[in-house]
């Protein structure tokens, strides 16, 4: 009861304090620049006389920078949104209050990631939905799979919020934000230079993808659900800025949520541990 | 400053939590508001708490003094169970600290409360009701009632952005009283609060007290202290070193003033019978004893030795007085 009734409070913040509405306001202008884009796209496209098959592989490359933004933003507005919320109210003993209730700590901290997840998953859905809705009503395409995309790139924010939890429960705000970004930005690199190697056919330079992926799931997810997204001849092109040269396996999706799992017992054990 | 009647007794008598042993308080936890037994904290290599056996009574008003640094806040924070102690025991309502349900018959102002400052008055008292597990029908009974009773109903929609120190120190005494709980734990409740404020938090804890709640206050204003506690103890270096009872008999250390003519050095010096220390100063005679009934032998003795008295004024060690006395000079932090 305790978890469901934090949940519920960060949500409200995050509705209250119009973190929500600001996101999903700057979600919507990035929509609309998105939809005069690929209007314009069309427009181009239509007077070059295309063939069929070349113009819709071109507003589906479209719609897959569409979703890559989608993505980054989801990813940057979760770890913003959820970095102070531990270690914030730590530092200031805001905690202290609610602390000192009749509720365990793991429920303290499992609703507040349940209210964050709900969060996130409002704003993904809305972009997801927002980027899909503009490239089937202006582009007249729909990507493959965009359930199945959508909920990767859930996982993906949900494995970011969880390892910014973590941290949160044993270093300070901005340390907590170098960490956090600083994995991800990590995890960046390693899917580019994974993705060169299997261009080049280089072996070491996979294995130092995968150790970056194994270091921090986040960008195999993220390139998991592009793959998902793609259609079957962006996937044959294996090299663009949004095509996969090696598409991470369904083992390093599960590998991600086991990773996800774990962060969240480190974040409990060190929150349950550690003095308010 | 007022003068009042207490008895000091320093640590190694001060009262029954000296004496407790080990068994004893396990075989009565439950015979106290709070028991600890030896209770220390170590940040790293600092020792904030070093050695901490007090016992408080149910129903009565606690007062915990002590300098800055001397462990106080840390103390409370390992009775709530918000810090882990790294020895000793201790026990609130009969069950160990770190229990999570005995926290649903505690409640806690923080020093300097502060929390979502998005919420509105109202809003915050019915979330920190719903956490102590109170049903909506009784919040709705709850919160009208506790805002009536710190003077904040006027503000109930207002969010705690707007409001000022003294407002949230208001609000936050009332979250702590939302669920009516046994063992209230008010750290610096006066702290940003002007005199009407102050007086509100002293009708507001002794209605506590009267409803058979256990106060455990901890504040710096010593003269709210002395007013509103029953008890108090003074804890320096993390270690308790004397209890005072506030509600005792007058019985007790005394400083006299008095003023008198023809007062000579020998009458002075024959002041040492009674006196531990005796003062002259032009007419002006000030000394020390350790008891009030010897205070018409000292008139006598003065009149006898050809004295004429014209003031003779008993006054009472103020618990400020008692607390510098304890706590020695300040040599700084």
């Amino acid at each position: 009861m305790g978890a469901w009734i934090m949940a519920g409070v960060t949500f409200r913040e995050a509705a209250r304090r119009k973190i929500l509405w600001t996101a999903l306001l700057a979600g919507s202008a990035f929509l609309a620049l998105f939809g005069t884009g690929m209007h314009f796209q069309i427009k181009d496209i239509t007077r070059q006389s295309l063939p069929p098959f070349i113009r819709y592989q071109l507003e589906a490359a479209m719609l897959q920078v569409g979703f890559y933004a989608v993505d980054l933003l989801a990813v940057v507005m979760t770890i913003l949104t959820s970095v102070d919320t531990l270690s914030g109210e730590i530092a200031s003993g805001t905690i202290q209050a609610i602390a000192t209730k009749p509720i365990s700590r793991w429920q303290i901290l499992a609703g507040k990631w349940m209210g964050f997840a709900g969060m996130v998953a409002t704003y993904v859905s809305a972009m997801f939905g927002g980027v899909a809705a503009v490239g089937y009503f202006i582009g007249g395409v729909l990507p493959h799979h965009v359930l199945r995309g959508a909920l990767l790139v859930f996982l993906e924010c949900l494995l970011v919020l969880t390892v910014t939890f973590a941290c949160g429960t044993r270093f300070s705000t901005l340390t907590n934000g170098v960490i956090v970004l600083g994995l991800h930005g990590l995890a960046f690199i390693g899917g580019w230079i994974e993705q060169i190697g299997a261009m080049t056919n280089s072996p070491r330079l996979i294995t130092v993808g995968v150790v970056s992926s194994l270091i921090m799931p986040s960008e195999s997810v993220w390139r998991r659900a592009s793959f998902e997204l793609q259609s079957s001849f962006t996937r044959a092109l294996q090299f663009s800025p949004f095509s996969n040269a090696s598409a991470p396996s369904a083992a390093m999706v599960g590998y991600a949520i086991v990773y996800l799992f774990v962060a969240l017992m480190v974040a409990i054990y060190h929150f349950q541990q550690r003095d308010l | 400053m007022s003068r009042r009647s207490g008895r000091l007794q320093q640590s190694r008598d001060a009262g029954e939590f000296t004496r407790l042993t080990r068994e004893e308080h396990l075989d009565q936890p439950g015979s106290f508001a709070i028991q600890t037994l030896n209770l220390r904290k170590v940040f790293g290599t600092k020792v904030a708490v070093s050695n901490l056996s007090l016992t408080v009574r149910r129903g009565e008003i606690f007062g915990f003094l002590g300098p800055n640094g001397a462990g106080k806040s840390t103390s409370i924070k390992m009775l709530l169970g918000l810090v882990k102690p790294s020895s000793g025991q201790a026990f609130v309502l009969g069950v160990p600290s770190d229990d999570v349900e005995v926290r649903g018959k505690m409640g806690f102002l923080p020093e300097d409360f502060r929390f979502y400052t998005w919420l509105t008055a109202s809003e915050l008292l019915r979330l920190h009701g719903r956490l102590c597990g109170m049903a909506a029908a009784r919040l709705r009974e709850r919160v009208p009632a506790l805002l009536d009773l710190v003077g904040l109903t006027p503000h109930r929609g207002k969010r705690l952005r707007d409001f000022s120190k003294g407002m949230l120190q208001r609000i936050g005494l009332a979250q702590a009283l939302i669920h009516e709980p046994e063992l209230i734990f008010l750290d610096e409740p006066t702290s940003g609060l002007d005199p009407m404020g102050r007086r509100l938090v002293r009708d507001v804890i002794r209605a506590q007290r009267d409803r058979g709640a256990t106060v455990f206050l901890n504040s710096h204003i010593l003269s709210e202290i002395e007013i509103t506690c029953d008890r108090v103890v003074f804890i320096k270096e993390g270690e308790v070193v004397a209890s005072h009872d506030l509600r005792a008999s007058p019985d007790g250390e005394v400083c006299l003033v008095a003023r008198a003519r023809n007062l000579s050095a020998e009458t002075v010096a024959g002041l040492s019978q009674w006196s531990t220390s005796a003062r002259l100063d032009g007419e002006r005679l000030t000394l020390a004893t350790h008891s009030t009934s010897v205070l018409p032998d000292i008139l006598r003795y003065l009149v006898a030795s050809g004295s004429d008295v014209f003031e003779f004024t008993p006054e009472r060690l103020s618990l400020e007085d008692l607390f510098l006395k304890i706590m020695g000079e300040d040599r700084g932090l």
